[in-house]
């Protein structure tokens, strides 16, 4: 597993919680940091986030649980959140995941056998004009169709194994 | 087939985003000037009279909000915006991020300088990175050019814009859950009152106001009020709007258009009709809290009082079309479900009074139901309505209420047939 944080980075928290009157409204920023490091929040990361931030764990915990984009377990290299909103809905959204599942072998909450992939539900992304759609790290993809689909987990697969730093996800 | 003046889209061109030099050369930061040479009080009120409503679902008059803030006291007080835009069929706030950032930070900063709030918030949900980009340049070429930051256009006034990312959840929408959000803290709404103007961020003074409500502000001090009622078609309007269209249509673009344009003339015109040559059945005419709407109710203006009087919300602006085929109990069920799972847990009607009403739902739609299930969804509709903590509840009874007032017939099929009389 990556460090948690970088040195620099730790440096920067640190630094930034000493200089703010309420520190804490750091957390998020904090634990989203662990996580692109790591790709998930282990206990270690709210104990960190807790230290620098001065609050006790289970104040970190309480957040970092309330959050759907924030993972207290392993997941994949990258996330698949797939709206099953109204309006993808709408437009084949169920589908998509059905397609997905079938396509990656796994059902939802699921991981692929090679760590690449974990496929979630999510509520709207706001693409709502280019339905169905689904957001992968932090990049939305809309108007899904099979073909897309397969060239995106294609283009998706080979940036999550090549040795570039990857994006948040 | 926009002859409609654009105000807040005049800078949107496909897959590209506007910054400071474009955004300048059509009149950009023009209200700004304006404002700091009048005094706070007199932007309040000019932006009092021209009849802003709040674009972030509620429609509260922007003014009369103001009004509640106190402004002159000195002192720690915030101006937040609210981007977290999570409702399903609303994703205009979006498009205009990605269009034109500058438009909400010259909102904002006017704004702040109406309030005198020295520090101000931009709350962006997890899914619009990149809006939260174009944001964070825009905040840095406002500062290199002196619009941001200390002695604003050597005005004297102070303020500083944060961005602050999210992580998920629809409730962190509600003013009062983002105030938590914003500080740290688990994100279940505050109760109210103190209202967030009174005891908001941090325990001081705070407005909360959404992106395209603010994004409006600099217009209206530039043009003036008059200028501003003058952009709706109806009387009691004020400004234009930003529509996203959705669902079953030939085209769904997110467009700028008058408030108080009909309904015909935006799934006409603008979405091109509904489509694969199929009609209408109903639409959600401002987001997924909104009762639904019927082919029969196509000339009503979208405004906030005439979508009212035709017993739906304004809402956001984001209208979602259903076609002739659609199981409006399936639709109901979809949106249930999203308000059931994006509930925050904090009070019992909305925790398990909306999983309880969603499984009512799914026993309707795969034909298990019992017309004694239907009294107990009634009920439960009844339970839910005026208890629960925050308003997150109240909007997913908004469709639900809708769907037994326009479909009960179609409710009752399903019970008598034991099955979903759409699906073959
Ligand atoms: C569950 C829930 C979610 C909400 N989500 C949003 C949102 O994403 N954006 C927004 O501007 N307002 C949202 N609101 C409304 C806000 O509470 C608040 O009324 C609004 O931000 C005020 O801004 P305005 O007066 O400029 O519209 C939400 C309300 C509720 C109850
Ligand atoms: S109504 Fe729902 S979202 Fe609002 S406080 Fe209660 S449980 Fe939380």
């Amino acid at each position: 597993m990556n460090a948690l944080l970088t040195e620099t980075q730790l440096e920067e928290f640190r630094t930034r919680a000493a200089e703010m009157p309420h520190p804490r409204e750091l957390v998020i920023d904090l634990l989203r940091a662990i996580q692109n490091n790591c790709g998930w929040v282990p206990d270690e990361g709210v104990e960190l986030a807790g230290e620098i931030l001065g609050l006790s764990p289970v104040q970190v915990e309480e957040v970092a649980t309330f959050y759907d984009k924030i993972f207290r377990q392993p997941v994949g290299r990258r996330v698949i959140h797939v709206c099953d909103s109204i309006c993808c809905w709408s437009r084949g959204g169920e589908q998509v995941y059905g397609y997905l599942q079938e396509k990656l072998g796994i059902v939802p909450g699921g991981t692929t056998a090679d760590g690449i992939f974990t496929l979630l539900p999510t509520c709207c992304l706001g693409a709502c004009g280019e339905a169905p759609a689904m957001m992968i790290g932090l990049t939305t993809y809309g108007d899904l169709t099979k073909e897309r689909i397969n060239e995106i987990l294609a283009q998706e697969r080979q940036a999550a194994l090549s040795p570039l730093p990857r994006g948040e996800g | 087939m926009t002859d409609t003046p654009q105000v807040l889209f005049k800078n949107r061109r496909p897959g590209e985003t506007a910054f400071l030099a474009e955004y300048q050369r059509s009149g950009g930061y023009e209200g700004l000037r304006k404002a700091v040479k009048m005094t706070p009080a007199e932007v309040r009120e000019t932006v009092k009279e021209s009849g802003l409503r709040g674009r972030g679902g509620a429609g509260f008059p922007t003014g009369l909000k103001w009004t509640f803030f106190p402004a002159d006291q000195l002192g720690e007080k915030y101006l937040v915006c609210n981007g977290d835009e999570m409702e399903p069929g609303t994703y205009k706030d979006r498009e205009l991020l990605l269009a034109d950032p500058h438009q909400l930070i010259e909102g904002m900063l006017v704004a702040a300088y109406a309030l005198q709030t020295p520090v101000a918030y931009v709350f962006i949900r997890y899914a619009y990175e990149r809006c939260a980009q174009n944001l964070e340049r825009a905040i840095a070429e406002a500062r290199q050019a002196g619009f941001l930051g200390r002695d604003i256009l050597g005005s004297g006034f102070a303020c500083e814009i944060f961005v602050h990312r999210s992580a998920g959840r629809y409730i962190c929408g509600e003013e009062t859950a983002l105030l938590n959000a914003l500080e740290g803290l688990r994100a279940n709404p505050r109760s109210k009152p103190p209202f967030p103007a009174v005891r908001g961020l941090f325990g001081k003074p705070t407005t909360v106001n959404n992106v395209e409500t603010l994004a409006n502000v600099q217009h209206i001090i530039a043009h003036g009020a008059d200028w501003f009622r003058g952009l709706a078609r109806t009387e009691s309007g004020a400004g234009t709007k930003l529509y996203g269209l959705s669902g079953h249509l030939n085209q769904t673009p997110c467009l700028e258009a008058p408030i108080g344009i009909t309904l015909r003339e935006l799934i006409q015109e603008h979405g091109g009709g509904v489509w694969q040559g199929r009609k209408m059945k109903a639409c959600l005419p401002g987001g997924a809290s909104t009762p639904f709407m019927t082919a029969g109710q196509l000339d009503v203006p979208m405004d906030f009082d005439t979508i009212e009087k035709a017993g739906s919300r304004f809402g956001t602006g984001g209208v979602t079309v259903f076609d002739e085929t659609t199981c409006m109990v399936e639709a109901t069920l979809n949106l249930n479900n999203f308000f059931a799972r994006e509930s925050c847990g904090w009070c019992t009607p909305c925790r398990d009074g909306l999983p309880f009403v969603s499984w009512l739902l799914r026993q309707i739609e795969t034909g298990k139901a019992t017309m004694d299930d239907l009294q107990t969804l009634r009920d439960q509709l009844r339970n839910i309505t005026g208890t629960s903590f925050c308003a997150l509840a109240q909007g997913a009874v908004g469709p639900i209420e809708s769907l037994l007032r326009l479909f009960g017939d179609e409710v009752e099929d399903h019970i008598k047939r034991g099955r979903c009389p759409l699906k073959s």
